[in-house]
């Protein structure tokens, strides 16, 4: 039996500080920023012109603000839900399959209005898309519950059947006839789009949802009974068989639940901001959502915060392409150094670095 | 000669508490040293000081005359030091041999496997290496823990209160290897609070009373009472007599069976059980011989069960636990952390876990669950911060207290209960029997799985015996003594169905 002996190892702290696991995800921002001025300057630009694209600009108007809510909008949405099925451990990492497939049954019930339809249309569509969101999940519900399949490798693997289902619909079938044959599907009816709520802006009524979905997240956990039952199922499988909640019931929930809410930021999304449906709906979302979900610590208001820190790295990174000429993957970077930075800090709020040198002992 | 191990002025605090205040004591080449104490006595810390997992804030250890830091685990075995714990740290889906592996210095497995059935069969530990982890027992992985630790031929051994779970027999057998290993020139510091045993084993008693040495006694010399009163600074608590017939069955399990479970270890063989109104059943055994399964069952934990159990009129075999609790079927299992309780969650959010009125319509009353909690910390003198403590802040004793405090406070009519008082001091012990017993007067019938004997003979009307998944025909304490009971808990009762006389 051979091992890797590094120089340092990890030991588990025995009273983690409680203030650090809320600063955290402040400490892994910080270093973000740190670690992405260093970036811009490796790209040959000025790092506080560079930061002040990415991080500035998209705050310094109303409408800034705006489009950064839009883009928080989904985010909230796939994070509040995945907070519920994470809470319980049940790992859905797929809110982006299911995001897809709400945008499928959303625009689906969207390309059914036409110039004459009423604003009844709203509703149906966020129902539709919440449904269609709901079906995804219940997939992975199912093979999870019937078979004990993974729910990481399901969900994950789902997401590509859906965007193939979406590629191949906006392909074929819905396939706009005068669209001089691009893949994507006519532009919905104006009584099937999202009311705006901030006049001059794209700010539309998914946002609201967004919000109030957190809401109920926080009254789920703060006061539900089911809130309290994924908690213990989450913390303690056993406690919770011994309390008499069923496991396989709470694993349903959670994953119907959370795919309904991704389904709604499908449907909000292709009914509010693209107004059609193209194969790319989704720069992301559902996974960007998981490092939302744990920057936000699982908890309602540190995921709204969080959101609307990932969404700044959406549009900061399309201005950095726009303005600065760089790559749009930067977006990307920033997102993975912000999961990458938390783990880090996470780690070592949990545990304490000890030097190898001292364990070893002359034999 | 100079002493194996020496300790002088070792102290440690914790935030306000000073666990360990200035001990001092030496342990010499072959000599076995008890360590006494309450829980929170401190012997834990100390224990962590000498084996490197704690760093004492002042004091000095020396080992055979040399002073050494102790600053790890490993630093401690490569001096010749071993420990078994009494929670156990192991890796729950490999094997026991790969979980030994991983801790000795790099070796074949087939080797390690080899010496632990040496070491296994010689010791009578009867551990199989082969077994994974998750399907061991408490008392299993205790024995293995021995196993492990003998693994690296130490020369100073310490056991954290290594014989709560294993028979009278093999008790014996352990304190035999333990002298044979002291006669090898091992020491052997044995930490417990069984005055029995400490008097059977050690020649020297260091007794710890709130993290000092308040004194070192002969235990040969000292009566059970003066240890007591060195170990709690007061007179021991007496349990409350009781006798008073028994009334109608409350409990009634018929040919309960689980030999269709995948796992050997969970079955049960066509058990009959009666419990009535009044009377505390006492039920024996090694642990893993099937009472975890028998506990779960009764519960409703497990549903996929053959058989038929009925609570007073109503058959619930088939019944989820909130139906039986509803029926008055309250339970304490044997795993307090995880199981009982969640660790990180509040006493408040522990209390709202099995009482189902505290969470009726689908919203979580929390000012109720507060009430609750505060009730129960006062009623069952739970020390700590308060109902916003996490359960895993409390000593096991405690937290005891407070679950098994919040079954009793429900007021059941069936109570089921797994070790009561394991791990759990001597105060809160006695505190909790006689609230079992006031239980058993108001007319609950009520079934205790334990490992410790002298509890059952203390509150139990009818004993059994659990082996290998099959229960014994039922006996009054008087009619069987310890070592016949010894003989039941292998298997070897009389096979007749006559004994089981309150059917």
């Amino acid at each position: 039996m051979t091992s890797l002996t590094l120089p340092f190892m990890l030991v588990p702290r025995v009273a983690p500080s409680r203030a650090m696991t809320w600063l955290s995800p402040l400490l892994a921002i910080v270093l973000t920023l740190a670690a992405g001025a260093l970036l811009f300057a490796l790209m040959g630009q000025d790092p506080v012109q560079g930061l002040r694209t990415f991080l500035w600009e998209p705050l310094a108007t109303r409408r800034g603000w705006s489009e950064l809510a839009l883009r928080a909008t989904p985010l909230i949405l796939c994070a509040t839900g995945l907070a519920l099925c994470f809470r319980a451990n049940i790992w859905n990492i797929g809110a982006e399959g299911q995001l897809i497939a709400g945008a499928i049954a959303g625009g689906g019930v969207a390309l059914l209005a036409t110039a004459t339809s009423t604003r009844a249309f709203v509703p149906a569509i966020i129902v539709a898309a919440a449904a269609g969101g709901a079906a995804w999940a219940a997939i992975v519900a199912w093979l999870r519950d019937r078979f004990h399949a993974n729910e990481i490798l399901v969900s994950l693997m789902l997401v590509y059947v859906a965007q193939l289902l979406l590629s191949w619909l906006v392909h074929g079938a819905w396939k706009d006839p005068d669209g001089y044959g691009f893949p994507q599907s006519r532009l919905f009816e104006p009584a099937a789009r999202m009311p705006i709520v901030l006049a001059g802006t794209r700010l539309n009524l998914g946002f609201i949802v967004a919000l109030a979905s957190a809401l109920l997240l926080w009254l789920m956990f703060a006061r539900g009974a089911i809130g309290f039952q994924l908690k213990v199922a989450g913390l303690a499988p056993r406690a919770a068989r011994y309390a008499g909640f069923s496991e396989r019931r709470l694993a349903w929930f959670a994953l119907l639940a959370c795919g309904a809410l991704a389904g709604i930021a499908g449907g909000v999304e292709v009914a509010g901001p693209v107004g059609q449906l193209t194969p790319t709906i989704s720069p992301g979302y559902g996974f960007a959502a998981i490092i939302v979900t744990f920057v936000g610590r699982l908890h309602p208001l540190g995921i709204v915060l969080a959101a609307f820190v990932l969404a700044q790295f959406y549009i900061g990174g399309e201005l950095a392409q726009s303005r600065l000429g760089l790559p749009s993957a930067l977006s990307g970077v920033y997102q993975g150094l912000l999961l990458f930075f938390l783990l880090a800090s996470d780690t070592l709020i949990m545990n304490r670095v000890v030097r190898r040198a001292r364990l070893v002992v002359a034999q | 000669m100079a002493p194996r191990l020496s300790l002088t002025g070792i102290t440690k605090r914790y935030g306000d508490t000073l666990a360990n205040d200035a001990i001092a004591f030496d342990v010499m080449p072959g000599e076995i040293v008890a360590v006494l104490g309450e829980n929170g006595a401190g012997k834990s810390t100390l224990m962590k000081a000498i084996y490197g997992i704690v760093q004492p804030d002042a004091g000095q250890i020396a080992v055979d005359g040399r002073a050494v830091r102790v600053t790890s685990p490993a630093q401690a075995r490569a001096l010749g030091i071993a420990m078994v714990f009494q929670h156990f740290v192991l890796f729950e889906s490999l094997t026991v041999a790969e979980n030994v592996a991983l801790g000795v210095a790099p070796a074949p497995l087939a080797d390690v496997t080899a010496r632990l059935r040496e070491l296994e069969a010689r010791y009578d530990l009867d551990v199989d290496p082969l077994q994974r982890v998750h399907d061991l027992s408490v008392g299993e992985r205790q024995r293995m823990e021995i196993v492990r630790a003998l693994m690296g031929a130490p020369r100073l051994l310490i056991l954290d209160e290594p014989t709560s779970v294993l028979k009278p027999q093999a008790i014996e057998r352990l304190f035999v290897t333990l002298e044979r290993l002291a006669a090898d020139g091992v020491s052997i510091l044995f930490i417990s609070h069984k005055l029995d045993e400490i008097r059977r084993l050690a020649q020297r008693c260091v007794v710890l009373r709130g993290g000092r040495v308040v004194a070192t006694v002969d235990p040969r010399q000292a009566s059970e009472s003066e240890l007591a009163r060195l170990m709690i600074g007061a007179d021991p608590p007496v349990i409350a007599s009781h006798d008073s017939a028994p009334g109608a069955v409350a409990l009634q399990v018929q040919g309960l069976d689980t030999t269709h479970a995948a796992e050997r270890r969970h079955w049960l063989h066509e058990l009959n059980l009666h419990v009535h109104a009044g009377e505390i059943i006492g039920i024996a055994g090694v642990s893993g011989n099937g009472q975890g399964a028998l506990m779960a069952a009764l519960a409703g934990e497990w549903l996929d069960v053959r058989g038929t159990i009925r609570l007073f009129d109503t058959d619930v075999t088939r019944a989820p636990p909130v139906r039986r609790r509803a029926l008055g079927l309250r339970y304490v299992p044997e795993e307090r952390l995880g199981h009982a309780a969640v660790t990180t969650l509040s006493l408040q959010d522990n209390a709202v876990l099995t009482r189902d009125e505290l969470r009726a319509r689908g919203i979580v009353n929390r000012g109720a669950a507060w009430r609750c909690a505060q009730a129960l910390i006062e009623r069952f003198d739970v020390k700590s911060t308060g109902p916003g403590a996490a359960a895993g802040s409390l000593s096991g004793g405690n937290l005891q207290k407070f679950i098994v405090g919040r079954e009793i406070a429900a007021a059941p009519r069936v109570l089921l209960v797994n070790q009561p008082t394991w791990g759990v001091d001597v105060g809160a012990a006695a505190a909790i029997r006689n609230e079992l017993i006031a239980l058993r007067r108001a007319g609950c019938a009520i079934v205790v799985v334990s490992e410790d004997l002298d509890e059952l003979y203390e509150l139990a009307d009818r004993l059994f015996v659990m082996s290998k998944g099959r229960l014994s025909p039922g006996v009054r304490p008087r009619d069987i003594d310890v070592q016949e009971l010894g003989r039941w808990m292998s298997g070897l009762w009389p096979q007749t169905e006559s004994v089981e006389s309150a059917a």
